[in-house]
């Protein structure tokens, strides 16, 4: 098919133009894609993250920093809740497992979190899937100076089971706040994909009683990680009730998914500027590939009289002006996908260093098809200008050399 | 204003030292080229119009070689253009191997052109970003379709059979010049028309040239029609007509 040969020499020919265009559109189609899969996919992961928990219970806050305290191991705890508290939430018939946890420490910024250990075995994280240690680990210990480490965490620190470490005060690193006791690894928690995977497991006590702490809120707890009986749709309302409406010492925050909504509605705004700017930064490119061929016009005008001359028709020309814009798309496209893996790769590593939040780069979405379609229409669609001059182009004044 | 008797060009060759132009011997074939009663102008910026050509009759006989005398701004591109189908004429006939160009519409036009003739022009013409086989063999594509073993031949013929994958950049003057006389030839035209093919060349090198032109159309048995104001070029020419003598824009 001669207009492809035409079209390929052409993009040959004016090979620095073609790349600097093709590279322009690859990085407004990597960002198109990568913004808009990493907003989805944060927003789909991050609102069905739950660690297998139904709800929260934790001193009197805002039920958003309950959930990021808690579940993500994100933010300060808003205060504690006192063990007969524990112990009520833990004994209500509604509730199939009561999780407490207990935070103020951590190991070089990877936090300590105290709890029940064996209870949180008992706990299916999603579907199917308990939390586990690990083999050739073994659980931590109740009463023990022992720790299980999340998988993130114990790669990011280089943590072995057996190795020793000393905690730190508070939920930030800082070298001089060192506590006496020394914790052993005894295993490494099978990964998740959940924020579990970055933080360090340790008994309920060993917080509790640490070194330094304040020992009047020695059977305190920082919240109690709740999982209802399955058996009663009506037992998150009445807890809900209970410690909300009629209660005013504590909050109750579920269920944990659509608190985490409500923050992503807030910032949907956010979301709908950056997609905004994307699709700018699109239309700029894409206007960089009109720029460069209709600024290559005059020097193509002999070329375009040349071919004419052979025999190509205007319908060619105009065909071969158009093909060449939307294959500079398209060959921008396929470098586009080569830095939207490198985005998404480096903020899913992100994410999850800073959440503990598993975003899978190699997902597909709508968009990785949407995209490349919608970018080389509009390159074609943009070539449309050029190709008009191509098509008007006046052979014998063009066969004939300026000089 | 078709005039009878014989016809302008054996008219104007009748006018030279040459013979008559020699009709080939039987069975007698129709002429390549047959222009009657052809007329185009151009407006000029001033809004008037401006008669440019005006050739009542003009005939060549299928294979034969003519040198056609003309001086800048006669006229004779623009003839050589509405011939090769790329600009319309606004009255009269030009029937190319048989077929009425004048009355075809502009595609059928660039199909025809690219079928039945070869182009050399005077600055050449080569695609730059092709290599000289490529240049070949993409006139071929809108002609006879791509023959990349004739293609190679046509350039061994005019010995660049060393050069096929040089881009024009890289070849000399000369050698250009015959990557244009290969490339006319792609799609085994009847009619080659020539445009001043010698004009950026010095008088050694535009000699070779026209005798390889003259030489590779008489093999492919192409009609030739080369336009120049060099004597020593139409001196090499069998049969000269004047152009001037052919075209009267003055007095139509």
């Amino acid at each position: 098919m001669a207009i492809l040969i035409i079209v390929y020499k052409s993009m040959r020919f004016h090979v620095v133009s073609t790349l600097v265009s093709a590279v322009a559109i690859a990085l407004a189609g990597g960002l198109l894609m990568s913004v808009w899969t990493v907003q989805e996919e944060a927003n789909r992961v991050f609102t069905g993250v739950t660690g297998g928990f139904d709800a929260v219970l934790g001193a009197r806050s805002s039920k958003l920093q309950l959930v990021l305290n808690s579940i993500f191991h994100l933010e300060d705890s808003p205060g504690n809740i006192s063990a007969a508290d524990v112990d009520v939430i833990r004994h209500n018939p509604n509730v199939e497992i009561g999780l407490p946890i207990a935070v103020g420490d951590n190991y070089k910024g990877y936090r300590l979190v105290g709890t029940l250990f064996d209870e949180l075995l008992r706990v299916e994280y999603t579907p199917g899937h308990h939390y586990e240690v690990e083999p050739p680990g073994r659980p931590l210990i109740d009463g023990q100076y022992e720790a299980v480490a999340g998988s993130f965490a114990a790669r990011e620190l280089g943590l072995k089971i057996g190795d020793k470490f000393h905690p730190f005060h508070g939920l930030t690193y800082d070298e001089t706040k060192q506590h006496a006791e020394t914790y052993v690894i005894t295993g490494i928690l099978a990964p998740t994909g959940t924020p579990s995977d970055r933080v360090i497991w340790i008994p309920l006590s060993g917080v509790q009683k640490m070194s330094g702490h304040d020992p009047r809120v020695a059977t305190d707890a920082s919240a109690v990680l709740v999982k209802l009986k399955a058996s009663n749709p009506m037992s998150g309302f009445q807890l809900d009730l209970l410690y909300n409406r009629r209660g005013n010492k504590l909050t109750f925050a579920w269920p944990i998914g659509a608190i985490l909504a409500k923050l992503f509605d807030k910032i949907a705004w956010f979301d709908r500027i950056l997609t905004f700017v994307s699709y700018l930064v699109v239309v700029v490119a894409t206007a960089s590939i009109l720029a460069s061929i209709y600024n290559s016009m005059n020097e193509r005008r002999r070329e375009i009289a040349i071919l004419r001359a052979l025999g190509a028709g205007r319908t060619t020309v105009f065909g071969a002006i158009v093909v060449e814009s939307a294959a500079i798309g398209a060959v921008g496209m396929v470098i586009g996908f080569v830095i939207y893996a490198a985005i998404v790769v480096v903020a899913s590593h992100i994410i999850r260093a800073q959440t503990g939040v598993v975003i899978d780069p190699a997902k597909f979405h709508p968009v990785m098809i949407v995209a490349p379609a919608g970018i080389v229409a509009l390159a074609a669609l943009v070539g449309i200008f050029p190709a008009v001059k191509a098509y008007r182009t006046d052979v014998a004044s063009g066969l004939t050399p300026l000089s | 204003m078709n005039l009878p008797g014989p016809s302008a060009t054996e008219e104007a060759c009748a006018s030279s030292s040459a013979p008559l132009l020699e009709r080939p011997p039987a069975p007698r074939l129709p002429p390549v080229l047959d222009v009657n009663g052809l007329r185009k102008s151009y407006r000029t910026p001033d809004g008037d119009t401006k008669l440019v050509v005006a050739v009542d009759r003009f005939t060549l006989a299928a294979g034969a070689q003519l040198g056609l005398k003309g001086s800048s701004g006669s006229g004779k591109t623009t003839f050589l253009n509405l011939i090769a189908g790329i600009v319309k004429s606004d009255a009269g006939s030009i029937l190319l191997n048989g077929v009425e160009l004048t009355e075809l519409p502009e595609s059928k036009r660039d199909r025809l052109r690219a079928t039945t003739l070869g182009c050399v022009y005077q600055s050449f013409n080569l695609l730059q970003g092709y290599t000289c086989l490529d240049n070949v063999l993409l006139a071929m594509s809108f002609g006879a379709g791509r023959d990349r073993a004739f293609a190679t031949a046509l350039l061994g013929r005019v010995g660049l059979s060393h050069r096929l994958d040089y881009y024009p950049r890289q070849l000399s003057i000369g050698q250009q010049q015959r990557v244009a006389v290969a490339r006319a030839l792609a799609n085994r035209p009847k009619l080659v028309l020539a445009d001043e093919p010698t004009g950026n060349l010095d008088a050694t090198l535009a000699a070779e040239t026209l005798a390889l032109l003259r030489e590779a159309c008489a093999e492919q048995n192409a009609a030739l029609l080369l336009v120049s104001h060099d004597r020593d070029i139409l001196a090499q020419f069998e049969h000269v007509a004047e152009f001037k003598q052919l075209n009267h824009p003055a007095n139509s």
